[in-house]
């Protein structure tokens, strides 16, 4: 059997990567993918613990939040093509006015 | 090697069933090409493939090699990596759902073991959720085939193919939800079963029945989702040259090719699968004799080969044919004198026969039906489509709990 | 070294090249590419958990839906090479310290924590999926319902957005 450290850390590597790739990337599309990555790291967390404590809470809990990505990919996807039309470039550096 | 053999046993089937449900898939792909081409020639009152071997039957091997030997320019400008990833990726998944498939209820004993029809067995806990899994990746292939190409038209194709392919794919599991809280199970073996709790019913006992709507809906999203006619828009050739893969030539294309047609046919397994009973009979239980069904159309159909073979044209036929139909009418004569494997080819036979209805509605479609514009597409598939099989999913479920709370079913 | 492990450890790290290939890339759908690989290879992390369900609807949801939403973003906008200014790249190390200090936060936490969870994974099945919808259906059906508007809300707001103003 694998010990749940195992996916603990696996799922702290993760979500620091997708940290850092939130305060690196550029693009804004990018950043957005990088936030999916700490939540995917996240749900690791909890499928991980759910199968310690024998509970399937944590699994109906990850259910929540792929929901909840879902809905934040459709808004957030949409904004992002607001931007893009609006500013016509997806650097999030060039994206320094709050009126045109 | 005898002891590794034996201490790898069942990696080695495995491997061996892979090999083999390889071959099989791309073969029948192969003359799925040969009857498409028959059939619409015929909607279209004209002869097809007819030149090379009889009745045109070497043209797949023809093709495979035109394939194999043309020229495989990359274009200038593609991103390279995904340029070559797309089509692995597409024949990946096509090949992967095709291996989820069970085609048979009974193990056969070899060897001492016990092989079952399809590389999984067919109770896995999750089959039609990791079906839908593979195909829901199977967007990957055409979107980033249109991506990388650095062309105008394919960019198109993928755009229009990953927006059609999302869409639909929500219709096509919505509607699958009807007949899966019908059998209560998401294990394709018990969905089957599910459909034979009155083996008196035959044919009537399937869920397209009471699922009438949820088939209509199936049908129509799996059309969509694997790219074919009338919701062919992401290669429509008279819009978009070849649409998402008109920089790819030789095998690459062959590839995309090869992925079409095999998800055509996992489309009809799992019609058959979820709506058509699987690889239950239509005729009910009593119906002994029925079991000579596959029979009496292999021998029938064998004569007629040879009878065809013996007068065709060129001499090659006549040599070719009536060899091909003697093989049938012996395969045919084989079933009926040993009862044992007749009984056993029982499942396989009949899930095949719907494979085979299915794969000819498509063709027939083919040859019958325009293409959708591509807001109709779109309207269509939201506004018709979704709402229907979200429909059926309320209807089946006040059904089941009217069921439960006035006949105390379950 | 258990099978298990041995599966753990090829998924584990496909996860973590795909993450870090999701940083080192310059182009957004070969991010997007990775990040696809990791969710794929979190799938069968799922899956090695007994979570079935959860890994089915991994692939299905974030491989099938989020993701080929990405890509799809990505190509309308054609968008291109990502440009590093000078201030990016000075986010570069305070970010590394972060994350620095993040893992090693949970390092500690974890080292001081392990008898506090049970060492190794449960064996045997938790009848995974019949007991999730027994779950989502009764203990937690006011969440559930909750979800369903809030997935409407975004599907309103993502309508509103996307409009093209009318002049």
């Amino acid at each position: 059997m694998v010990p749940t450290n195992y996916y603990v850390i696996l799922s702290a590597i993760l979500f620091g990567l997708g940290m850092f790739a939130f305060i690196f990337k550029r693009n804004i599309i990018t950043i957005f993918m990088s936030i999916e990555l700490m939540l995917n790291a996240v749900n690791l967390a909890f499928v991980a613990f759910s199968q310690a404590l024998g509970k399937l809470d944590g699994q109906v809990f990850v259910l929540f939040v792929i929901v909840v990505a879902a809905a934040e990919a459709a808004v957030g996807l949409g904004i992002i093509i607001l931007i893009a039309r609006s500013r016509q470039t997806l650097n999030v550096e060039r994206v320094n006015l709050l009126k045109l | 090697m005898n002891s590794f053999l034996s201490a790898n046993a069942e990696l080695m089937i495995t491997l061996v069933k892979i090999a083999l449900l390889l071959f099989i898939v791309l073969t029948v792909n192969a003359y799925l090409t040969w009857f498409e081409r028959k059939v619409v020639a015929h909607i279209q009152s004209r002869w097809g493939p007819h030149r090379v071997g009889p009745h045109g039957l070497l043209q797949p091997l023809a093709d495979g090699l035109k394939f194999l030997f043309k020229e495989d320019p990359t274009p200038a400008g593609v991103d390279k990596f995904v340029y070559y990833l797309a089509p692995l990726l597409a024949l990946a998944l096509a090949l992967t759902s095709i291996a989820l498939i069970p085609f048979g209820p009974d193990p056969i004993r070899l060897f001492g073991r016990d092989i079952y029809l399809g590389i999984t067995p067919p109770d896995l806990n999750i089959g039609i959720l990791a079906l839908f899994a593979v195909t829901a990746l199977g967007v990957y292939g055409v979107a980033l085939a249109g991506w990388s190409s650095n062309s105008k038209y394919p960019l198109l194709g993928g755009l229009r193919s990953s927006a059609q392919m999302i869409s639909y794919e929500l219709a096509l599991t919505m509607s699958a939800v009807g007949v899966l809280l019908m059998a209560g199970s998401f294990n394709l073996k018990k969905i089957i079963e599910a459909q034979a709790h009155h083996p008196e019913w035959g044919l009537f006992g399937w869920n397209v029945w009471p699922q009438i709507l949820g088939f209509f809906c199936f049908f129509i999203a799996a059309v969509a989702e694997t790219n074919r006619v009338p919701f062919d828009l992401p290669e429509a050739e008279s819009e978009l040259v070849a649409g998402f893969h008109t920089e790819y030539s030789s095998f690459k294309f062959a590839m995309f090719f090869i992925a079409e047609y095999t998800s055509m046919i996992t489309v009809s397994c799992l019609c058959s699968i979820l709506f058509f009973g699987g690889w239950l009979s239509p005729f009910p239980a009593s119906w002994t004799y029925a079991h000579y069904l596959p029979s009496a159309i292999l021998i029938p159909f064998g004569l007629w080969v040879i009878w065809d073979g013996i007068r065709y044209e060129t001499l090659f036929g006549r040599i070719v044919l009536p060899g091909v139909g003697t093989a049938i009418t012996a395969l045919g004569a084989l079933f009926v004198l040993l009862p044992e494997v007749n009984a056993f080819i029982q499942a396989p036979f009949w899930l095949l026969s719907k494979i085979f209805v299915f794969l000819f509605v498509y063709v027939w479609m083919r040859g019958t039906l325009p293409r959708f514009r591509y807001d109709q597409l779109m309207a269509f598939g939201w506004k018709l489509l979704l709402p229907l099989s979200i429909v059926n999913v309320i209807l089946t479920s006040f059904a089941i709990l009217a069921k439960m709370q006035w006949w105390g079913a379950k | 070294m258990t099978a298990q492990l041995a599966v753990f450890l090829v998924l584990a790290a496909m996860a973590v090249t795909g993450a870090v290939s999701l940083i080192l890339q310059k182009h957004p759908i070969h991010s997007a590419l990775s990040l696809i690989v990791v969710m794929i290879s979190l799938a069968g992390l799922y899956l090695l958990l007994g979570a079935e369900f959860v890994a089915a609807v991994q692939i299905i949801v974030y491989g099938g839906a989020i993701m080929v939403l990405f890509v799809f973003v990505i190509m309308l906008l054609n968008a291109g090479i990502e440009e590093h200014t000078s201030i990016s790249k000075m986010a570069g190390a305070p970010g590394l310290l972060l994350v620095v200090a993040l893992a090693g936060f949970v390092a500690a936490t974890i080292a001081r924590s392990t008898e506090n969870i049970q060492a190794t994974s449960q064996t045997g099945e938790l009848a995974s999926t019949l007991g999730i919808s027994n779950m989502l259906f009764k203990d937690f059906v006011y969440p559930f319902e909750l979800t369903s508007f809030l997935i409407l809300v975004a599907v309103l707001g993502a309508t509103v957005l996307a409009q093209r103003e009318k002049s």
